[in-house]
């Protein structure tokens, strides 16, 4: 069966053409163009994705997905021409999976989706998580990297767990800081550059250009698993 | 608080002029009247007015009338006979006293006068400065709109054409076309935004530790589009320490100075950053292998609007402006130069805290897995 995505944005334009790029690609879409329009189809449809603007014309876009997250986990994407920091960390802390600043590519927006979609249908018991040139498995606590085993750091070890748990996602200094070292280290930035420096040498042994863990610039991180 | 320049450079308030021209006529004054043996009241009222002229020069006209009151009233106290006593003896000295005030008044008003001639004429120039910016902004800006506009317009329009006369390559190439100027268009406005945070005043700039081998994988990642045809490449030491700046402002520099090379240089050419330290700053050198810029235009390239004499259509000559900007919100300093070896070398310098991280692997405890 199709996923359903719902789509909260007041222009026309952009509705019509998220409609063409997502039905093209075997998305069903459902349209609300006010926050209002937009809860009452999220609450009646039962949509298995969410695309919201922030620039609402009824009201602001970070009350909406307030609201959205009072009753619903349905995952949800935030589209918007707000590219400040602070708004894209509000929305993160707020419960939104994804934001995507607009312009946005065609190509990232399908990934993304994907992502978030892949995060419903995720099997929660997996032991081992693979990818192409690495697998951890969470039973025995090893990482391979291409067949050889690599020693991790206990520190390390949760760092790597919690970036393929939330794959695709974009977790926040903060967020990573505070599952990790706990609340009186949300300002220790420099813990997590050195840890992901460290866990980046390791994963890649090396390797330029193939990056699993991205830096979102002054948000945090994305671990990327396949693409 | 009103404030005004000195042509020094020098900021003073309003009551800081005051006690200035009070202290200077009781200080002159006082020399006066030590030397009272040698020069008669004559002599001290012309210094006097001497030094309430200087004065004039520099202040605003009531700090200049309180010292023309004051030094009248000094020199009728200490120097008119009969001294100490505001008494005047002869009608000659009424005369003096009268004509002494006279003068220092029409002192203060004229001086008063010329300078604020001086500064209409300050404005003027400054307005005809903004009109020229304003003009070359436009002219860049209608440019650099129009140019991918027209092209994703006239693209679209073949496209939408039925019956259609293309065929799947020819829609292809159009398409690409379309893809091409919007980027584009997309980043001329990023680099207009940019500029209007510097211009207002309201760059705020958000310092934390930054990891120089991440900023740089980054800003390549973001370049790669504009620069397939070029090779990127980067030297930061092992155990480079990490440094206290502000991560998305030094990516938009980084990636300002890359995509200038991408544009600017032939296909092939390199782009090498690399980063050192010499312990209270951050070195960073952005080098390229391809013609370099002419001598006499290096010291040009990083003012506003400026483009290169012989350089290729397209940018606003915003890019370099805002790299700088940049550099300087972090208290930095960047400069260019032609490389020996041909090409061109940006060097940036910004004092930075540093860290070492001494969370060394070996202190934590092996994880229990094996």
């Amino acid at each position: 069966m199709n996923n359903e995505i719902l789509v909260i944005d007041d222009e026309l334009q952009i509705r019509k053409l998220l409609q063409i790029t997502l039905e093209s690609h075997g998305y069903n879409i459902l349209q609300a163009a006010t926050a209002k329009e937009g809860l009452v189809l999220a609450s009646q449809k039962n949509p298995d994705l969410i695309l919201l603007d922030l620039g609402l014309p009824d009201q602001n876009g970070h009350l909406t997905l307030r609201n959205l997250r009072e009753w619903s986990s349905t995952p949800l994407i935030i589209l918007s021409v707000q590219d400040k920091e602070e708004d894209i960390i509000r929305a993160l802390d707020n419960g939104a999976n994804d934001y995507l600043v607009k312009p946005f590519r065609t190509g990232e927006l399908l990934a993304r989706i994907r992502t978030a979609l892949r995060d419903v249908n995720r099997e929660e018991n997996n032991q081992v998580v693979s990818y192409k040139d690495f697998e951890l498995d969470l039973g025995s606590q090893i990482l391979k990297v291409n067949g050889n085993l690599v020693p991790l750091t206990q520190t390390q070890y949760a760092l790597l767990v919690l970036f393929t748990r939330y794959e695709g996602r974009v977790m926040t200094h903060q967020f990573i800081l505070r599952e990790i070292w706990g609340d009186q280290f949300l300002d220790q930035l420099q813990y997590l550059r050195v840890f992901v420096a460290q866990l980046r040498k390791k994963i890649h042994q090396d390797k330029p250009g193939t990056t699993h863990i991205s830096t979102v610039s002054g948000i945090g991180y994305r671990f990327v698993g396949q693409e | 608080m009103r404030e005004k320049k000195f042509t020094t450079g020098l900021t003073i308030n309003r009551s800081m002029e005051y006690l200035i021209s009070a202290g200077c006529i009781c200080a002159v004054s006082g020399i006066c009247f030590l030397l009272s043996g040698y020069i008669g009241p004559e002599g001290s009222a012309f210094i006097l007015l001497l030094v309430l002229s200087l004065i004039a020069m520099f202040f605003d006209i009531l700090p200049v009338l309180l010292a023309a009151t004051l030094s009248a009233l000094i020199w009728d106290y200490f120097f008119l006979l009969p001294r100490f006593n505001f008494r005047v003896g002869n009608t000659e000295d009424k005369i003096m006293l009268s004509m002494y005030f006279l003068i220092a008044l029409i002192n203060a008003v004229l001086t008063t006068k010329i300078r604020q001639i001086e500064k209409l004429a300050r404005q003027k120039e400054e307005r005809l400065e903004t009109v020229r910016l304003y003009n070359t902004l436009l002219n860049s800006l209608s440019h650099e709109f129009r140019t991918p506009l027209s092209t994703i317009i006239a693209a679209s329009d073949n496209l939408m054409m039925v019956p259609s006369h293309l065929n799947e390559e020819m829609k292809g190439s159009l398409v690409t076309e379309i893809s091409i100027a919007s980027l584009r268009l997309n980043r001329q406005v990023e680099n207009l935004l940019n500029m209007s945070r510097l211009e207002s005043g309201f760059l705020e700039i958000k310092k934390n530790w930054c990891n120089l081998t991440e900023l740089v994988e980054s800003v390549f990642l973001r370049v790669q589009e504009s620069a397939k045809n070029h090779h990127l490449e980067s030297k930061i030491p092992d155990n480079f320490p990490l440094f206290n700046l502000d991560y998305g402002l030094m990516e938009q520099v980084l990636y300002n100075l890359s995509h200038n090379v991408s544009q600017y240089t032939p296909e092939n050419s390199t782009v090498l950053i690399s980063a050192s330290t010499d312990g209270s700053s951050l070195h960073l050198l952005v080098e390229d292998d391809g013609p370099g810029f002419p001598e006499e235009e290096i010291p040009f390239v990083f003012d506003k609007f400026y483009r290169l004499k012989h350089s290729k259509s397209g940018g606003t000559g915003l890019g370099l402006s805002i790299v700088k900007g940049f550099i300087h919100a972090h208290r930095g300093q960047i400069e260019l130069e032609n490389r020996k070896e041909g090409g061109a070398r940006f060097r940036i310098k910004i004092p930075s805290e540093q860290l070492y991280t001494t969370l060394d692997e070996k202190h934590e405890q092996r994880n229990s897995g094996h």
